[in-house]
C-alpha cells in the first residue's frame, strides 16, 4: 500500500541517513574484508592473486568512497555523542550537522585528491 | 488566492490502494489549510474525510502531512504552504478513511506511561501540593503536548517499528517524572528503559521539528536517556 511521498526531513534525517548508509557501507567493506583474508588459507600465491583486483581503477575509486564513509561515520558519531551528553548541542543540532559537513570536506577533498593520483599513477 | 490542492485519498471500501485527487479552491492567504480541506468537503466533495475539532491548535485533532512534513491543518497558513499544497495522512499509522488514521498503537504507548499524576501521600491538610517555579520549570516545556501525533508520526523509527513508544509518549512521561509532586518517576523510567522505550531513538529529530507546540521533544527524550544513564 502506498503512503503518499517520502517525508521531507531536515538536517536531523538527512544526517541520520547519511549515518546508516555509511554504516552500511563500511559494515560492507569489513565482510569483504574477512573473506579475502581467509583466501590467505589457499597460499600466499592465492592471495596474491587476490590483491591484483585490490590493485585496479574500479576498487581504488570504491576505496574512495570507504574513506569517504569512515569519515562522515567517524564525525557524525562525534555530533550524535555530544548530542547525548550536553543539552546544549541538541539546541544546536542544526548548526552541528553543517559543522559535520565543513569538517568532513575538509578531511575529504586532500585525502580523495591523494588517493586519485595515487590510483591514477 | 488560487490554491492547487492535491490530496492523498484512500476508501477501504471501494479502493485497493490509495491515490491522488487534485482540487482547485479559491482562498484568502490568511485562511489556513483546514479551511482549505472545509471549502473542498463542503463546497465540493463532501466524501473527503479528516478530523479537526477545535480549529485553533487546541485540541490537536488534525495533524497531517502537508507538503510532506507534518503539521496542524488548523495552524499552517495558505499563504506559508504556497499556492500548491499536497496533503496526505500521517505516516506509521493505518489508513482509516482519506486523512484519517488509526491511533490505537499511539495512544496505547500514551496509556503504558501512566499519564497522571501518582502520589499516595495525602496532600497538606487544607492546601495544595505547593511547588516553586524552579521546580516548575525543569518539565514546563513537556506540559504544553496537545497530544497531535506529529513527533511520532514523523519518526522514521515509528514508520518501522510498531513496537517503538514513540515521541509523545516520552514527552509525557517527561513531563511526570521531573515533577516534584510526583513519585511515580522511577516506575515510568523502567517503562522507559526498554529497547523499545527511550533507547530506540537515533535522535532523528523530525519530531523537535514537527511539534506545533514547539516542544523540544528530542530534547526531552536525551533528558530521560541520561536520567536512566547516571542513575543505575
Ligand atoms: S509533543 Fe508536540 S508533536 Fe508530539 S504529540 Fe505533543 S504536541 Fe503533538
Ligand atoms: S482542529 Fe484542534 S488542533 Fe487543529
Amino acid at each position: 500500500m502506498t503512503i503518499g511521498n517520502i517525508y521531507r526531513g531536515r538536517e536531523g534525517m538527512v544526517s541520520w541517513a547519511l549515518h546508516r548508509i555509511t554504516g552500511l557501507g563500511v559494515l560492507l567493506f569489513l565482510l569483504i574484508h574477512i573473506a579475502d583474508i581467509y583466501i590467505v588459507r589457499y597460499g600466499a600465491e592465492a592471495f596474491d592473486d587476490l590483491l591484483i583486483i585490490y590493485k585496479g581503477l574500479p576498487f581504488r575509486i570504491l576505496e574512495i568512497g570507504l574513506v569517504a564513509s569512515v569519515y562522515f561515520h567517524a564525525i557524525n558519531g562525534l555530533r550524535v555523542i555530544i548530542i547525548d551528553f550536553w543539552d546544549g548541542a541538541v539546541d544546536r543540532q542544526r548548526e552541528l550537522f553543517w559543522a559535520v559537513v565543513v569538517l568532513f570536506t575538509v578531511m575529504f577533498v586532500p585525502t580523495a585528491i591523494l588517493m586519485l593520483i595515487a590510483a591514477f599513477d | 488566492m488560487r490554491v492547487d490542492v492535491r490530496i492523498l485519498r484512500y476508501n477501504p471500501e471501494v479502493d485497493t490502494k490509495p491515490h491522488y485527487e487534485n482540487y482547485v479552491v479559491d482562498q484568502e492567504p490568511t485562511d489556513k489549510v483546514l479551511d482549505v480541506l472545509n471549502t473542498i468537503k463542503w463546497y465540493q466533495d463532501g466524501t473527503l474525510s479528516y478530523r479537526r475539532s477545535c480549529a485553533h491548535g487546541v485540541c490537536g485533532s488534525d495533524a497531517m502531512r502537508i507538503n510532506g512534513r507534518n503539521a496542524l491543518a488548523c495552524k499552517l497558513l495558505v499563504q506559508d504552504a504556497g499556492s500548491s499544497i499536497t496533503i496526505e495522512p500521517l505516516l506509521g499509522f493505518d489508513v482509516v478513511k482519506d486523512l484519517i488514521v488509526d491511533m490505537e498503537d499511539f495512544w496505547d504507548g500514551y496509556k503504558s506511561i501512566q499519564p497522571f499524576l501518582i502520589n499516595n501521600d495525602p496532600p497538606p491538610s487544607g492546601r495544595e501540593r505547593i511547588q516553586t517555579p524552579e521546580e516548575r520549570e525543569i518539565f514546563d516545556d513537556t506540559t504544553k503536548c496537545i497530544m497531535c501525533a506529529a513527533c511520532t508520526t514523523a519518526c522514521p523509527i515509528t514508520w518501522t517499528n510498531p513496537d517503538f513508544i514513540g515521541p509523545a509518549a516520552i514527552v509525557n512521561a517527561h513531563r511526570f517524572i521531573y515533577d516534584s509532586r510526583d513519585k511515580g518517576g522511577e516506575e515510568r523510567l523502567e517503562i522507559l528503559n526498554d529497547r523499545n522505550g527511550v533507547w530506540r531513538c537515533r535522535t532523528v529529530f523530525n519530531c523537535t521539528d514537527a511539534c506545533p507546540r514547539g516542544i523540544k521533544v528530542t530534547r526531552a527524550i536525551e533528558q530521560v536517556k541520561r536520567t536512566l544513564l547516571y542513575n543505575s
